[in-house]
């Protein structure tokens, strides 16, 4: 792997000036006929792309509010232009939130507004050409969608619906990014985006169960489509094969087991995560999301809970009942579908679970909120759960806890760098300047509360950050998931399960 | 003649705005997308609007210049708005005599908040870069607005009775014109013309926002997914 320019951590989080063009270096590597088709994406750009493009807009307008208000109605205060972590880390200006929608504001302006058609200079209006194209394959590509910049805006701007629009009219005229079309197209075929066929997934979690047995004595179960069982786990599909990610899967199993529940893992439905949302693709969320629910009905399992993974949350919250609702068939009496975290709140509340602190002794622990979870999701029936249920958690698994600087955690979190479909290796140079906000907190408590582990619930920030940090000095052993602190305190076998 | 011109020009205004909120209203909102934390009930997001609407909640969070800056300008703004309704009834409410001198320091107010708000935009480099030759015209001319609007106050005082009796004719005249005996009178024809260029842009521009904040479903969403399944009117069964 090529080395990457480090930037220099600094005491405070900084503004940087703003520069031009930092980054318009790195393109995202575009998707090919052979990922592109198969989604139903022209597999090349298509001849009259300018034509198609507008009109792709024109009809986003059409279905989609937030983008119709969105593009309207920004004052241009400025008071998202230091909100972004891409920003931060790389003075881009193109990665301040409003200049990012400006890429495609200036091109509404010019073929849907009068003053745009009639004064183009005046307001910044701009044709839709090859140039323009090419910034927009380019910056819309360096958007996570954590969202951080609408929580700032006066009217709520969401950079992330203008992103995800601008990636529809990009795949809809053949110009997608080969990351997210290439693994849309593994969970249409194989259920996960990892692409793990069913008897490596059935091998990993005998493996890992064994794994439990000889660490643990007890018998402590991965079932896999096993059908009548209580609760369907949709887990993201890097819990299965990456670390520290397994680590919480064994947690979730432990949970399952000492309460007492029946649980299973679905081959079809073996993925939380939902790429449909980063590519702007109703369509392909849907479909995704859908296996989910055929799986809870052909399972007849009476739950639905989800992984440790943040956009998969926000998916699954905020979208599955509209997707694929209602769940209906499902047990009343529990939220469908619902986090992990809240089930295994929920259960310690109700006295199911012993947990060791001291287990976890060795641990000064801090927590990262994910972006998605904090800023699109709840947990529990009160706003604000999504911080509150997760830090529950770690405050029984372990003794030292520790926040971050106020204005880096809860709904004004810095996302990981990786998110929205970025996690892919030729935007390295991306991803380590732009976990640089996340790192300078970080790097505090770990001076000021000798802080040593930051519990994760997302898949993404956990093979982000264990990527990245290391190239700041911060080892990765660094982070993990809240379950895998909840698994170290669980005492298998202290009571019986009460359900 | 300046009739004619009033009337197309609140036209303009009334139409345009509110063909742009039913453009607004009528676009789907396929998914729930509200910006977390955020209320469970309706009434919870009524109350969150009101406080934006009001306070500013979203932008003191995110800027405390534009915060303070922005706050100082539309409250001055809706206090003068206030004040100019004395302009158009007959006769003027008691109510009417006391704001008189807070309108005219809130008059004083709004043109320091807009300076204010330019010299942001100027002075602070992000702003700045952000900002094309619209951005700023339309501050200038809120500033012409409000400083023809001081300056009959301060300096050049129009016979603003005979404006008043002439407006009051206007909506019923179509050949009435205000007086034009004194420079005061010319400031007021100017404040008049400034304030139908700004009403005819408004439907077309940023000024938007002025509805638009409404719509945004960020911020007017009721967070229930789970308990309530919300529909996309454009799905396919």
């Amino acid at each position: 792997m090529a080395d990457h320019p480090v930037p220099i951590v600094t005491d405070d989080i900084k503004t940087p000036l703003v520069k031009t063009d930092t980054m318009a270096h790195l393109a995202p590597y575009p998707g090919t006929a052979k990922h592109m088709e198969p989604m139903g994406f022209p597999g090349e750009r298509v001849e009259n792309w300018q034509q198609k493009g507008i009109e792709k807009l024109g009809e986003l307008l059409k279905k989609y509010r937030s983008l119709q208000v969105y593009l309207d109605i920004c004052v241009k205060c400025g008071a998202c232009t230091d909100k972004c972590h891409y920003y931060l880390g790389t003075q881009d200006a193109h990665n301040m939130p409003v200049q990012r929608a400006e890429l495609m504001r200036s091109v509404y302006r010019r073929y849907f507004t009068p003053a745009g058609k009639m004064f183009p200079d005046l307001v910044r209006a701009v044709d839709f050409d090859e140039e323009v194209l090419q910034k927009w394959f380019t910056y819309f590509h360096q958007c996570s969608q954590c969202r951080r910049c609408s929580v700032f805006c006066p009217f709520g701007i969401d950079t992330a619906e203008i992103t995800m629009a601008a990636r529809e009219i990009m795949n809809a005229i053949g110009v997608g990014h080969k990351y997210s079309v290439e693994i849309i197209g593994k969970v249409h075929q194989l259920g996960n985006n990892l692409g793990i066929p069913k008897p490596a997934l059935k091998g990993t979690l005998e493996f890992l169960e064994e794994e439990i047995l000889d660490s643990t004595g007890h018998d402590v179960r991965l079932p896999l489509d096993q059908e009548g069982a209580e609760v369907l786990l949709v887990a993201p599909s890097a819990d299965f094969f990456s670390e520290p990610h397994i680590q919480s899967l064994m947690g979730y199993a432990k949970v399952f087991h000492q309460a007492g529940i029946s649980f299973t893992i679905s081959s079809y439905a073996s993925e939380a995560a939902n790429f449909g949302m980063f590519i702007g693709s109703y369509e392909h969320q849907k479909k995704i999301a859908k296996r989910v629910v055929e799986q809870a009905r052909a399972l007849k399992v009476k739950r639905l809970v989800v992984g440790e993974c943040g956009h998969a949350w926000r998916v699954a919250y905020a979208f599955w009942n509209t997707l694929n609702g209602p769940f209906d068939f499902l047990d009343p009496r529990y939220p469908a579908p619902q986090h992990i975290c809240e089930f295994t709140h929920d259960l310690i509340q109700r006295g199911a679970l012993t947990l060791d602190k001291s287990a976890n002794d060795n641990l000064r622990v801090t927590f990262h909120d994910s972006c998605n979870v904090a800023r699109a999701t709840r947990m529990g029936p009160k706003a604000g759960g999504q911080f509150e249920i997760p830090r529950d958690l770690i405050r029984a698994s372990c003794n030292h806890f520790f926040d971050m600087d106020e204005d880096t955690i809860r709904e004004k979190t810095f996302c990981c760098g990786g998110g929205g479909g970025l996690l892919t290796d030729e935007l390295m140079d991306l991803r380590v300047k732009g976990v640089v906000p996340r790192v300078t907190a970080l790097k505090r408590v770990m001076e000021q509360d000798k802080v040593n582990f930051m519990a994760l619930i997302c898949a993404i920030c956990k093979a982000q950050f264990t990527k990245v940090l290391p190239m700041y000095g911060i080892p990765m052993e660094m982070v993990g998931g809240v379950h895998q602190l909840v698994s170290n305190a669980i005492q298998l076998g202290a009571r019986e399960g009460v359900v | 003649m300046l009739t004619v011109l009033a009337y197309i020009v609140v036209i303009i205004f009334l139409v345009g705005f509110l063909s742009r909120l039913v453009i607004y209203a009528r676009s789907p909102a396929p998914l729930k997308i509200a910006t977390t934390p955020a209320p469970t009930t309706r009434l919870g997001v009524v109350w969150r609007l009101v406080t934006e609407v009001i306070f500013f909640n979203s932008l003191f969070k995110g800027d405390k210049l534009a915060w303070a800056g922005g706050l100082a300008f539309h409250g001055a703004l809706a206090v003068v708005l206030i004040r100019h309704i004395r302009y158009f009834v007959d006769p003027v409410p008691a109510f009417f005599g006391p704001l008189q001198i807070i309108g005219i320091v809130a008059g004083v107010v709004m043109a320091g908040a807009l300076g204010f708000l330019l010299l942001r935009r100027l002075l602070i480099d992000r702003v700045k870069y952000i900002s094309s030759p619209a951005d700023y015209l339309f501050l200038i001319l809120l500033l012409a607005i409000a400083g023809t609007g001081l300056l009959m106050d301060f300096a050049l005082r129009p016979n603003i009775v005979a404006i008043k009796a002439n407006l009051m004719a206007m909506w019923s005249s179509v050949t009435g014109l205000p007086p034009l005996n004194s420079a005061g009178d010319v400031m007021f024809l100017l404040h008049l013309l400034l304030v139908a260029v700004l009403f005819v842009i408004f439907p077309f521009s940023k000024l938007m926002h002025a509805g638009g904040l409404f719509f945004s479903p960020t911020r007017n969403q009721v967070d229930n997914p789970r308990e309530q399944k919300h529909v996309n009117p454009w799905a396919e069964p």
